[in-house]
């Protein structure tokens, strides 16, 4: 490869070197470029399809009215050709404006400021809940391969990833809300209840914040069954993970060593294999985390909770073409971000891939 | 799509090259349970499909002024809004949702063989162009797209259908890229350049045949995922629509009527034995290819 010119040395080994900070820079250079990527995509693909967000958003009398239509396109610039409105939208978006919501008729950026803590909080129990039951039950799987408890356990996980999010979400609605009586309802809050003041946007840590440990009590307590159910699904996955992986390792000679000196089989499994395994099974959970703010769509449906899957489906429904790249591209950052993270650590603690681009 | 950390996991194990196992080893798959299980559940379901109108007591588009009957000796399953035979429409809704999650899967393989055959056949900046492409759609929350496509197309079970094969692609895309890089450097395929085939030979005859059971496995694992999907799309309204006989419509039913258990529960189960069968069929498969868990398996 020729050398190039404008690049200094210093700038050079900034973006070509091996250490860990071109590394970072490469992989954020990479991730904009994706997102880019993402919402051209997101362009693309809806504008190939047919389909006419005019109609989608405005009532059927005022559709038949030709001045508020070209008023209509006007406003959010569907006049333009296409290419001028993607450039347009790509210009804004590099100044952090993100466009207006056909549907909300809100900013965008606003929008996901207000929806996203509401699905990141249900999104962060879930992984956390389903992260300690997995890993556990993942051990005790590999522990007792091919015996009854791991037979048990590979059945359950398997139902676990199998089951219609949809359908779980609904049938743990029916049991818990309306035979138990034991959760409270749809919702983020009793109907009515002032939220907490907006810092996070989650309600569990505003309320706390906010020093309020009654509207606290109340939010856990309508955040936990939808982030239950939403458990379920990252928790098959983790278990299998979990499984693959320490068995893996159990394989390995060292592992042999450490129990042939006379190690206590919890010491081994503690020390030699968990600890290894601990990395990968992370990074899984990363990456689970991230579909699970997409996969939270069929819940939040369910439990009319007001976040990201709600807002996602009425951008969808809407042909609201902002809605959706907003919504997209956060999801997208956060698995990006998940990936990068992940792949940072495994170079701080791996020393043999230090060197790898 | 975002992978399912599942996905990720299958399609380096199926990009790593086996050795060729033994007859035995091939014959054992069909031993494992899970997959007499699963095999045994889709054997019911597909039975039901073809045999539906034998098999199911009542017309599951014939309405009455009674409704919501709860299940009982003449309606297992009780009835709808509509007064609709709750299992009977179930049993129709198996010859919706089974042959169009497999129609799904076999488009996307097609798209994916085609786009990943070509980037990784041909090399260079094709490849890289492509890939490029493909990472986007790996990157991209698969199901916002796919809600918008079939938001935009209408609520149709067939535009569903091309909505989620929009975003299933890539998996076969990376998977056929994969393999195909793997066997072109392999000695018998430089060999076979040299006696002088032509490349389309190469490509079919000499790779073909190590692509078509990786891709294979991808697909039977796929078909429970898309079944997913395409039930899920239909829960929001967004495919399959009244008065069809769609599981996920159906549960959707069920959402708007919760206090009737049994309207939503009953095909919920449906989804479920078939996703789950489909995963044990895909999941012992994976297992007899993947050559880290099988060594795990021997020792």
């Amino acid at each position: 490869m020729k050398p190039v010119p404008v690049l200094t040395p210093v700038t050079k080994t900034l973006f070509t070197g091996t250490g860990l900070t071109p590394f970072i820079i490469r992989r954020l250079l990479t991730a904009v470029v994706l997102i880019l990527g993402i919402t051209f995509i997101a362009f693309s693909v809806t504008q190939l399809v047919p389909g006419d967000p005019v109609a989608a958003n405005l009532g059927q009398s005022a559709y038949s009215d030709p001045d508020i239509v070209a008023a209509f396109k006007a406003e959010y610039g569907l006049d333009q050709p296409v290419h001028i409105q993607y450039i347009t939208y790509v210009g804004n978006l590099l100044q952090g404006n993100l466009g207006i919501s056909l549907s909300s008729k809100r900013p965008v950026a606003e929008d996901l400021r207000e929806f996203f803590p509401a699905t990141l909080e249900i999104a962060l129990v879930a992984v956390f809940v389903a992260l300690v039951l997995g890993v556990i039950l993942g051990t005790i799987s590999a522990m007792t391969r091919d015996r009854l408890p791991d037979q048990i356990i590979r059945v359950f996980s398997l139902t676990g990833v199998s089951m219609p999010v949809f359908w779980t979400a609904l049938t743990a609605f029916y049991i818990f809300f309306f035979v138990l009586g034991w959760a409270p309802g749809t919702g983020r809050l009793e109907p009515g209840a002032e939220p907490p003041p907006q810092v996070t946007g989650m309600y569990t840590v505003d309320a706390l914040l906010d020093g309020d440990f009654a509207t606290a009590s109340q939010a856990v307590s309508y955040l936990l069954l939808p982030a239950l159910v939403l458990a379920v699904f990252a928790l098959g996955v983790i278990t299998r993970f979990t499984r693959a992986s320490v068995l893996e390792i159990l394989g390995n000679d060292y592992v042999r060593t450490a129990r042939s000196k006379g190690l206590p089989e919890r010491v081994v499994i503690r020390r030699h294999v968990l600890r290894p395994a601990l990395l990968a099974i992370i990074t899984i959970a990363g990456v689970a985390f991230a579909s699970l703010l997409a996969g939270s769509v069929l819940i939040e449906n369910v439990f009319s909770w007001p976040g990201l899957g709600q807002y996602a489906y009425k951008s969808a429904v809407g042909l609201d073409l902002p809605g959706i790249m907003g919504v997209s591209m956060i999801v997208a950052t956060v698995f990006i971000f998940m990936n990068l993270l992940v792949d940072v650590l495994y170079r701080v603690i791996d020393p043999q891939m230090k060197d790898s681009k | 799509m975002i992978l399912s950390p599942n996905t990720r996991k299958t399609l380096k194990a199926l990009e790593t090259p086996t050795e060729k196992k033994g007859k035995g080893s091939t014959n054992s798959i069909w031993r494992q349970p899970l997959a007499i299980v699963g095999l045994t559940i889709i054997g019911v379901w597909v039975f039901v499909a073809v045999f539906a109108p034998w098999v199911a007591p009542y017309d599951p588009y014939s309405q009455e002024f009674d409704k919501f009957i709860p299940p009982s000796a003449e309606h297992w399953m009780g009835t709808d809004e509509l007064n609709r035979d709750i299992l009977s429409r179930v049993i129709y809704g198996a010859r919706i949702s089974l042959p169009y999650s497999i129609l799904l899967v076999v488009l996307s393989t097609i798209i994916g063989t085609i786009v990943g055959g070509v980037s990784g056949f041909f090399g260079g900046r094709v490849d890289a162009t492509l890939m490029r492409i493909t990472d986007m759609f790996f990157a991209f929350p698969g199901i916002i797209l796919a809600m918008a496509v079939a938001a935009a197309l209408g609520p149709e079970i067939r535009n569903a259908v091309i909505a989620i094969t929009i975003v299933a692609w890539p998996v076969y895309a990376r998977l056929v890229r994969g393999l195909i890089l793997n066997s072109k450097s392999s000695d018998y395929v430089t060999a076979s350049s040299l006696l002088g085939s032509s490349s389309i030979r190469t490509l079919f005859v000499d790779l073909r045949p190590n692509i078509s059971g990786p891709v294979f496995v991808l697909m039977a694992l796929e078909v429970g995922t898309a079944l997913l999907l395409l039930s899920g799309l239909s829960f929001l309204g967004l495919g399959a629509t009244p008065p069809s006989a769609e599981w996920g419509a159906m549960v959707s039913m069920g959402a708007v009527n919760f206090d009737r258990w049994w309207v939503g529960l009953f095909p919920g189960i449906a989804i479920l034995t078939a996703v789950l069968a489909f995963n044990f069929i895909g999941d012992t498969l994976r297992d007899a290819l993947d050559p880290r868990t099988a060594k795990a398996l021997r020792d």
